[in-house]
């Protein structure tokens, strides 16, 4: 193209980066279907027609939670970690983010086999069944999800294959973890406190 | 240095590539251009099949006591009729000019991220054909239909399993949650490229308004789409895993269903309509030889919309008996969003004021769209009339109000875009004759079939019969609905004709023949691969008209 | 044209024909809306039709630009004011409306009648005075003077239904787990046709419903006669064979007959069905021959319905029609 005469900007041209403005917005599109199924919960509360209620069988998680909270941190401090080029330390804060992550698992799914084995709560037994799988399976599931990027990113990191110029990649799991337990900070106020 | 042992082969000769080898570079491609016309192919392929299905019902409903379909045939074909043409044929397509024309607009080279763009398509490709496989699978116990019978919004509880027993309902959640995932793909792709990857010197406000509106609308579909999904994923757990959540024997709500779907559903109408409009903000212009006449509040008017269609979903639930309180909130919604909207129209119009109309294809069908746009328009006020609503709803009248706004409006904008930009991704001209052809039949054909059913729904005939009865006043006005389906149909044969043929046939396009303002047209038609050989630098909204015209560029105006 | 075609006739159910207040009331906003909207259209249509014509380019002036002009503050704010405006007056009348419809008092001598929509049909039962019938309501005709409208509490036992009957009022849906509630109130006798108006499965299309009003001494006559229990069948007659084969097959299960055993609820009672115009929720006339078709396989009649054949063999098959032409 030919030049054309026109205003010349006086500040150099910045866009956003791509990889967190990308997750940004799936970020927006999963906190839509997450506001579904807390709208659904909340909707549903005492509603249900039999069977055990959640001040029955439901009790706070604390350990889970410390679990999720404390995962965000180490995950923080490894991206920060890697942006400074301490590659060591980096490796250390995020082979801590997956155990965090993978008790916050295990959490689940001790809570899951004794509401099943023990109070015979299940999916379809009554509103509140159906509500509490359904909201609290769909965090998990996300926390699966997001275990998975974390451990590729960690075999990666294990076979020394990460430097500094990757920190935004992991950025952006770092913005999805993040999400991930602001949802659980929901999750457990809606199910767990107002829920009961 | 090492030598090589072994003597090398000379490079193979330069032979011309087997279809295999061309199929393959599709298949595998990432290029936003081919995914792009690779969406509006497979829109166009479920366009003719969603037209075969409504031929089918119009032909049932021609006279009263008809036998041309049984009445479990005719409810599977209204229900795929309406799904394809939303989700496989709709969102595809405009996904589809989405793709092939925001980064030539905003001067870059791909979407953000052309792997999911790839993974876009191919979900959306698959979610289709497993809806559609549903026809194939054998029928399910009592009778129930095979592929999906509970109309394109699937009320509750007649998708529980009690009512929709064997698989049918299951393809429609499940198509319709994988095409979900490709709609949210596509949206994340499109928006993160508009926000991070324009070429110097094109600000927010120097963008097209096409590329303004399609931000608005991926944004939209983000926050739109997902509330369906997440039903769609609720539904499922209730026939698969026997949950509750809209199983009224057990305390469910069926209302609550309602709530969720056309949280999903009233938006999604405005992610339909907007890209239509913004081929329209393209189109009317270049054909007026005039700038657009007040683009700041088209802007403006844009992001309204968006946020208002958020607000205003229970206009569709008007007869479930909600409150008096929360049905006038959602008539006042409602009322409000349509000012913006009608301020586009009248922008448009202050557009062609005072120009050179020349009346080629893309402006005829533009032209078109403005009445029948209006027309949409104003029935959709009369239905946000809540007490004129509890005649209208749930019938003919509402049929006519959305087939004014997905055809007579979108299809007809898509049809004035395809005209536009075909030579653009091809090189050469559609035929003007086949074009005006084309849109005679379809105009009439359009009008003859829908304006009829707004008298059909005044004088009782309700949605989703498979017939009607005689002395009820409706013959005269069914038939003339029917009799319009074949004048639609030629009218389609002849688009179909001109698109292949031209594609060899037509004559050659240039780069810039309709004489036009944004990036897409300063350079090859088709563009290459890479799109533009120097990435351009813009200072105002039309850069091609201030290279064209330096003695009076826009900027000084804007 | 318009006011010809959408002329009400007996059997067209035109919502510009309106008998009965509610209805009345939403086909008076309706007219208001009509003449407001063919203005605009008229005003807009006109200026896309002026400005094509006028303004198409000429000969002579292909290649060269018009003055273009970049918008106007007066003109976009004269076209943003006047639709608010407009939306503010529809909005005003919308609100007014809606309360007169969904916020009228039931006085105490209202008539009440619970509806229970089901797959494919309308069970209507009027608790206080002890009537129990099917698809067809009857109401009693009301004055200004000494107004008697009618209640309906609405509801539903299988999936969601809309109640209809264009003439007599706008459409309230039946929905599973939730009561609703309207009101009619006719001022004229007559027959008024309606049917469901949400999808509801396969025979959505034939659940039809018919309102009868009829002047009050007529209504209460109809309501005593209702309350009878079935008519005394003579021995020895075909129609006391007939009631025999009734009783001893499944009919029961899911029919009422007032009394005799049958007390069954999931099909519509039947101790007054030849009072009725049609069977199968309006699909036949209700004739002895199509009487005689339905209980053979009522599927011909109504591809779908939940009423199974009950492989009776014609002597049967007559002699149950006797009896059931004595159910008046």
């Amino acid at each position: 193209m030919t030049a054309i005469p026109m205003p010349q900007p006086t500040t150099p041209w910045t866009l956003p980066r791509r990889g967190p403005v990308g997750i940004l917005l799936f970020i927006l599109a999963e906190s839509s279907i997450f506001a579904v199924f807390v709208a659904a919960y909340l909707f549903y509360i005492g509603r249900s027609l039999t069977g055990p209620t959640p001040r029955e069988v439901l009790q706070f998680p604390v350990v889970m939670t410390v679990c999720l909270l404390s995962s965000s941190l180490t995950i923080h401090l490894a991206t920060r970690a890697l942006r400074n080029g301490a590659l060591g330390r980096f490796l250390r804060y995020w082979l801590a983010t997956v155990l965090l992550g993978a008790g916050f698992l295990a959490g689940t799914a001790r809570e899951w086999h004794e509401l099943i084995a023990e109070h015979h709560l299940t999916i379809s037994t009554n509103l509140f069944g159906s509500t509490y799988y359904a909201l609290v399976g769909l965090h998990a599931s996300h926390v699966i999800a997001g275990m998975v990027m974390l451990l590729i990113v960690a075999a990666f990191g294990l076979a020394g294959r990460i430097r500094p110029v990757h920190v935004e990649r992991a950025d952006v799991i770092s913005i999805y973890w993040h999400f991930v337990d602001v949802v659980w900070i929901v999750v457990v106020t809606v199910v767990y406190v107002i829920g009961r | 240095m090492t030598t090589t042992r072994f003597p090398i082969a000379a490079p193979a000769e330069e032979s011309t590539p087997s279809v295999f080898d061309r199929l393959h570079e599709w298949v595998i491609t990432v290029d936003h251009k081919r995914l792009g016309i690779m969406y509006i192919v497979f829109a166009l392929g479920f366009l003719v099949i969603g037209g075969l299905e409504a031929t089918l019902i119009r032909l049932q409903l021609a006279v009263p006591d008809n036998h041309v379909v049984s009445a479990q045939t005719f409810n599977t074909l209204f229900t795929m009729h309406g799904t394809t043409m939303v989700f496989l044929v709709g969102m595809p397509i405009l996904a589809g000019f989405a793709n092939y024309l925001v980064p030539l607009q905003i001067g870059t080279r791909d979407l953000a991220f052309p792997r999911l763009n790839s993974f876009a398509f191919w979900v959306t490709c698959f979610g289709g054909l497993l809806l559609y496989s549903s026809f194939l699978t054998a029928p399910a116990l009592f009778g129930g239909a095979a592929a999906p019978d509970v109309g394109w919004f699937g009320y509750a509880p007649l998708t529980e399993p009690t009512y929709s027993r064997g698989n049918a309902t299951d393809y429609w959640v499940i198509g319709l949650i994988i095409v979900g995932f490709g709609s949210i793909a596509g949206a994340v792709n499109i928006a993160t490229t508009i926000l991070t990857m324009r070429t110097k010197g094109m600000t927010l406000g120097r963008m097209p308004l096409f590329t303004w509106i399609t931000l608005v609308v991926q944004c939209m579909i983000l926050v739109a789409v997902s509330p369906l999904t997440a039903a769609l994923i609720l539904l499922l757990l209730d026939r698969g895993l026997g949950a509750h959540f809209f199983d009224t024997q057990a305390g469910g709500s069926a209302v609550l269903w309602q709530h969720f779907f056309w949280i999903f559903g009233h938006p999604e109408v405005y992610v339909l309509m907007l890209p239509g409009f913004g081929f329209l903000s393209e189109i009317i212009p270049v054909f007026s030889r005039k700038v657009i006449f007040g683009y700041p509040v088209m802007v403006a008017a844009t992001v309204a919309i968006g946020f208002i269609s958020l607000g205003v979903w229970a206009h569709h639930m008007f007869s479930v008996g909600m409150s008096p309180a929360a049905n006038t909130y959602f008539a006042i919604a409602t009322g409000l969003v349509g000012v913006p909207t009608g301020i586009k129209l009248f922008n448009w119009i202050g557009t062609m004021w005072g120009g050179r109309i020349q009346l080629r294809t893309p402006m005829l069908f533009a032209i078109a769209v403005l009445v029948q746009f209006l027309i949409a328009g104003i029935t959709g006020v009369m239905l946000s009339v809540v007490p004129f609503d509890w005649q209208l709803t749930d019938t003919y009248f509402v049929v006519a109000h959305f087939h004014f706004v997905l055809v007579g409006s979108l299809l007809f904008a898509i049809f004035a875009a395809v005209y536009y930009w075909y030579p653009k991704a091809t090189g050469r001209m559609l035929s003007e004759r086949l074009g005006k052809w084309h849109f005679w039949l379809f105009l009439v054909g359009f009008n003859l079939t829908f304006i009829p059913q707004h008298f059909a729904g005044m004088l009782g005939m309700p949605r989703r019969v498979y017939t009607f009865l005689p002395e009820r006043g409706l013959e005269i006005w069914n038939l003339a609905s029917s009799i319009g389906v074949a004048f639609q149909l030629a009218g389609v044969a002849c688009f179909v004709w001109n698109l292949i043929r031209s594609y060899r046939r037509g004559a050659v396009a240039g780069n810039d023949p309709w004489d036009a303002w944004t990036l897409e047209w300063a350079t090859s038609s088709p563009p290459p691969a890479y799109n533009f050989a120097e990435l351009p630098v813009v200072g105002s909204r039309r850069p091609l008209w201030d290279l064209k015209h330096p003695e009076d560029p826009d900027w000084q105006y804007e | 044209m318009l006011s010809i075609a959408l002329q009400a006739t007996d059997t067209v159910s035109s919502i510009f024909a309106p008998v009965s207040t509610p209805a009345v009331k939403e086909a008076d906003l309706a007219k208001m809306v009509l003449v407001l909207s063919a203005v605009v259209f008229v005003v807009v249509a006109g200026l896309v039709a002026y400005s094509v014509v006028r303004f198409r380019a000429g000969r002579g002036e292909q290649g060269t630009e018009p003055p273009q002009v970049y918008g106007s503050a007066q003109v976009e704010a004269a076209w943003t004011v006047i639709p608010i405006i407009i939306v503010i007056v529809l909005v005003l009348a919308t609100g007014r409306v809606i309360h007169e419809v969904q916020a009228a008092p039931e006085p105490p001598n209202a008539v009440r009648v619970t509806v229970v929509g089901r797959q494919w049909w309308w069970e209507i039962r009027y608790p206080e005075l002890g009537v129990v019938t099917a698809n067809e309501l009857h109401v009693p005709v009301s004055d200004s003077a000494h107004r008697q409208p009618t209640f309906l509490t609405l509801e539903s036992a299988d999936v969601a239904h809309s109640f209809w009957v264009p003439r007599v009022a706008g459409k309230t849906d039946l929905i599973p787990n939730k009561t609703n509630r309207m009101w009619v109130e006719p001022h004229q006798p007559g027959t008024y046709l309606g049917q469901c108006a949400e999808y509801c499965g396969t025979q959505h299309a034939h659940m039809l419903l018919r309102v009868v009003a009829e002047p009050p001494e007529q209504f209460a006559r109809w309501v005593e006669q209702q309350r009878q229990n079935a008519a005394a069948v003579p021995a020895d007659s075909a129609a006391a064979a007939g009631r025999r084969v009734f009783l001893g097959t499944a009919c029961i299960s899911c029919h009422t007959v007032g009394g005799t055993v049958a007390t069954g609820r999931y099909g519509p009672d039947l101790t007054h069905l030849m009072s009725r115009e049609t069977i199968g929720a309006g699909v036949a006339p209700n004739t002895r021959d199509r009487l005689r078709a339905w209980v053979r396989n009522p599927d011909d009649l109504k591809h779908g319905v939940l009423m199974p054949a009950m492989q009776l063999d014609d002597e049967q098959l007559d002699q149950l029609v006797e009896y059931l032409l004595t159910l008046r």
